[in-house]
């Protein structure tokens, strides 16, 4: 197992996640994610990539059922402990889903939503944190003036971007992305892109890519998953120009999809 | 000789056609007689005048005061009980044994005759808890038949809110309860009023509920209590057309109509917020 | 202040919890206290004269069977107008109207189905009991078919909503698959569509049925509420469960033998609804879970 040079952001020890119909989604996985880094979990579908990104932010706990086993450390903290409070980490880990959701209101409340839940109500720090939730996603110039406009107006695009920015918004330090660019056009994909390369300074990203090209052009660190094992882990640029398992090699060659 | 099938196909939509359309006309001949016959009798001083002459003269505005009384008296006590069950529902209950028996009492309460209805409310509210023929009895019977119809509405309504919207206001830090308060209910709304208005419009012209638990027939003044009895419209409706001889036939129209303007208002009322909300909706 | 949230929360979750449960409470409660009041009827009075062909409380003759059987042909004849009726209608706005009159027939049928029973009841007496008096040259216009005329409008906007939503829930897969095949719009309605919703259907028709059983107020003022038998009761008063119920408890001492048998009537009546709509339920239910089957 390659570690990395400082602390990880996440530690994950023998992990394994069963659903309630007793399938197991994850087997054993041990991995380390990087701080202030861009983690690409990838592989084919049914590999368990989403189940784990899930599992940073409890959100499995909705499925009724699920049981974790091992340990999963944020900053120390085992996050797989009942007794954790989930409020507190799911504002510490934000996550980005593969369709927009734009919530029902306009593009300001859709940024405030995530402060309002936690009590914030002074004005002041709302809109700075619209302005620079919306600057770092690089869609305050698009926005600024279309701020009480329903959100469910915007395109495609803008609305995965606003999503993307309603999660900066909360000051997350984890931000978690299932597939998010796999409904947008290739220009909103390269924004979205551009936006997380500029983030990963500020935030630790894990992202489960919908394609090898996004995963080869984003990752600083990458995970190949099969069938709830991880097969291979390694930095971004050797898993896929030199992947030292053949079955990564198959897949990152495109020889099963 | 074979009749060929598109023969067959008119003559069928052309029976469907003509049965719907008789459908029709006979719901707009009702609605057009009872005008016709009703509308001469309604006046400022029908409207608002006391009954006199032992009910063949003078209006009915105890009747109508009576009855929006108790609609709002039944409202006050059936939807928030409602609006909660149904969002336990439809956001908290798990598809267990225990909540498949909530549904069936919900089935079972809907199909309750109301005379049933009646003879409950007199049996517990009127004799047993001792709150005798008043209006609190007659609001807690009808709210407990009008329960139902809330219920399953409701739950109708905030379903239909797409899961999605729960499940980013939960993974932002939500709690069930603010992912509900914030998003949900708001956007179940406009369906939610749409079911709570029908369910009231059944309790308006319900006689048999409120016959042995509150109404009255002739009654000196206005309620001055929940603790008093009430006239009410379709109880006045029912005494003055087949218990009261000699009773003028206008001013029975009269009654009818205003009954049915009441009941028809409400109807509209409902069926504009749901196709103008279904218009508005973002998702 | 996080405290302060969790107990709020708290306390919303429990009020949530015990409103949920209030429904079965009610139910209980309603079975419970007719139970407690009508049940020693059965004690003061021996069960076979309950089953006895008279209903004279004046002469303590408590035979229920006139009762039964008032509701029963008046409810038969209530069903055999609203059920084509019903399902006719159902089958027009769900497969034949154009989009746009189904959103004008849809609110009609609604209006119907607000029409408050007493309001029937009044244009039923003044109105039709003559027409039907003239019309068959009877005696009286108050007869049982009067208020079958009556419970089946009653009736018809339960059948048809309900067996609207089945003919709906058909998937349009297999009206495609017809059409593909050659088959006639008619035809696929006859042969596919309504074959296929034909669970939802008969749901829609004992529900309307069960609705129609329940019905008080109509049936009273227009049926002559005569309690009696005939081969022929269709065209002469008759007098329902209901009825009696509503137009005798009001001349009762609470506690005597006749309040005890009226609450023993609506013991009857309740058992009735229970099971018609218990029925009907658990077959919406499987439909339900049937139709998701298919479609996942």
């Amino acid at each position: 197992m390659v570690k990395t040079a400082s602390r990880p952001k996440i530690l994950v020890e023998n992990l394994s996640v069963h659903y309630p119909d007793g399938t197991e989604s994850l087997r054993n996985i041990s991995l380390q994610i990087p701080k202030n880094a861009i983690t690409v979990l990838f592989g084919p579908a049914g590999g368990g990539k989403s189940t784990l990104l899930r599992t940073f932010n409890r959100l499995n706990d909705l499925v009724e059922g699920t049981r974790y086993s091992g340990k999963v450390l944020l900053d120390e903290q085992d996050i797989l402990s009942p007794a954790l409070d989930l409020v507190a980490l799911r504002r510490r880990v934000g996550m980005v889903f593969a369709q927009p959701v734009p919530l029902p209101m306009t593009v300001r409340e859709n940024m405030t939503y995530g402060l309002e839940l936690a009590g914030e109500r002074r004005r002041r720090n709302l809109d700075r944190a619209i302005e620079e939730g919306l600057q770092a996603a690089a869609l305050w110039e698009e926005m600024k003036d279309r701020l009480d406009e329903p959100a469910h107006a915007m395109s495609g695009g803008q609305q995965q971007r606003l999503c993307l920015a309603r999660v900066l918004a909360q000051q997350p330090e984890v931000i978690l992305l299932d597939e998010p660019t796999s409904g947008l056009d290739p220009i909103s994909t390269a924004k979205v892109e551009d936006s997380l390369q500029s983030i990963k300074k500020k935030y630790t990203v894990v992202i489960v890519p919908h394609s090898v090209q996004q995963a080869a052009r984003l990752a600083d660190w990458a995970g190949f998953f099969y069938q709830g094992d991880l097969i291979e882990w390694g930095e971004g640029k050797n898993l896929f120009v030199a992947p030292k398992e053949k079955r990564t090699e198959d897949y990152v060659t495109g020889r099963f999809g | 000789m074979r009749v060929s099938r598109t023969v067959t196909q008119r003559i069928a939509f052309a029976l469907l056609t003509a049965i719907m359309a008789l459908t029709v006309l006979a719901i707009l001949a009702i609605i057009t007689y009872i005008f016709w016959n009703g509308l001469p009798a309604i006046s400022l001083e029908f409207l608002s005048a006391m009954p006199s002459n032992g009910m063949r003269e003078g209006g009915i505005w105890p009747a109508i005061v009576g009855t929006v009384i108790l609609t709002i008296g039944t409202a006050v006590i059936a939807v928030p009980i409602g609006l909660l069950a149904a969002i336990y529902l439809s956001e908290y209950a798990s598809d267990s044994p225990f909540t498949r028996t909530i549904r069936i009492a919900i089935v079972n309460l809907s199909g309750i005759p109301s005379v049933v209805y009646g003879l409950f409310g007199l049996a517990l509210f009127v004799l047993f808890l001792g709150f005798g023929s008043s209006i609190l009895a007659s609001c807690l019977t009808l709210a407990i038949m009008t329960l139902p119809v809330i219920i399953s509405t409701a739950e109708e309504a905030l379903r239909s809110v797409p899961q999605s919207f729960r499940v980013v206001s939960i993974s932002m830090g939500g709690t069930r309860w603010q992912t509900i308060w914030r998003i949900v209910l708001p956007q179940a709304l406009p369906g939610i009023l749409t079911g709570v208005i029908l369910g009231l419009e059944r309790a308006a012209g319900e006689t048999a509920p409120i016959l042995f638990t509150g109404a009255a027939f002739f009654l000196p003044q206005l309620p001055q209590s929940i603790f008093d009895e009430t006239m009410a419209l379709p109880y006045h409706l029912f005494v003055i057309s087949t218990q009261v001889p000699g009773m003028p036939v206008q001013l029975q129209y009269g009654t009818a109509l205003v009954l049915l303007i009441f009941v028809l208002a409400m109807n509209l009322i409902a069926t504009f917020i749901r196709s103008y909300f279904r218009r508005k909706r973002q998702w | 202040m996080v405290r302060n949230r969790k107990l709020y929360e708290a306390i919303i979750q429990f009020l949530i919890r015990v409103c949920g449960y209030s429904a079965v409470l009610f139910v209980a409660a309603i079975f419970i206290f007719l139970l407690q009041a009508g049940l020693p009827a059965l004690v003061e009075i021996a069960p076979s004269s309950l089953l006895g062909l008279r209903w004279y409380p004046i002469t303590t003759q408590y035979g229920l069977l006139p009762l039964l059987y008032g509701s029963f042909i008046i409810t038969f004849g209530a069903a055999i107008f609203s059920i084509p009726f019903g399902i006719a209608t159902a089958v027009f706005i769900a497969e034949v109207a154009p989009r746009w009159m189904r959103e004008v027939l849809k609110p009609f049928v609604e209006i119907l189905a607000g029409l408050p029973s007493v309001v029937l009841g009044f244009l039923g007496y003044l109105v039709l009991a003559p027409l039907i008096r003239t019309t068959l040259n009877l005696p009286t216009g108050l007869t049982a078919l009067t208020g079958s005329i009556l419970l089946a409008a009653m009736a018809l906007p339960t059948i048809v909503s309900v067996a609207e939503d089945a003919l709906d829930a058909v998937p349009k897969s297999y009206r495609d698959g017809a059409l593909a095949l050659g088959a006639t719009k008619w035809q696929t309605i006859w042969r596919v569509t309504l074959p296929a919703a034909r669970s939802g259907v008969l749901t829609a028709v004992m529900l309307g049925v069960g609705r129609a059983i329940g019905e008080t107020m109509a049936v009273m003022m227009v049926t002559g509420n005569a309690a009696q038998i005939r081969w022929d009761g269709l065209f002469y008063p008759a007098r329902t469960m209901t009825a009696t119920i509503a137009a005798e408890m009001g001349e009762v001492a609470s506690g005597d033998v006749h309040y005890r048998v009226l609450f023993l009537i609506a013991i009857i009546l309740f058992l009735i609804t229970f099971i018609v709509n218990l029925i009907a339920s658990s077959m919406l239910i499987r439909a339900k879970k049937r139709a998701e089957r298919m479609l996942s």
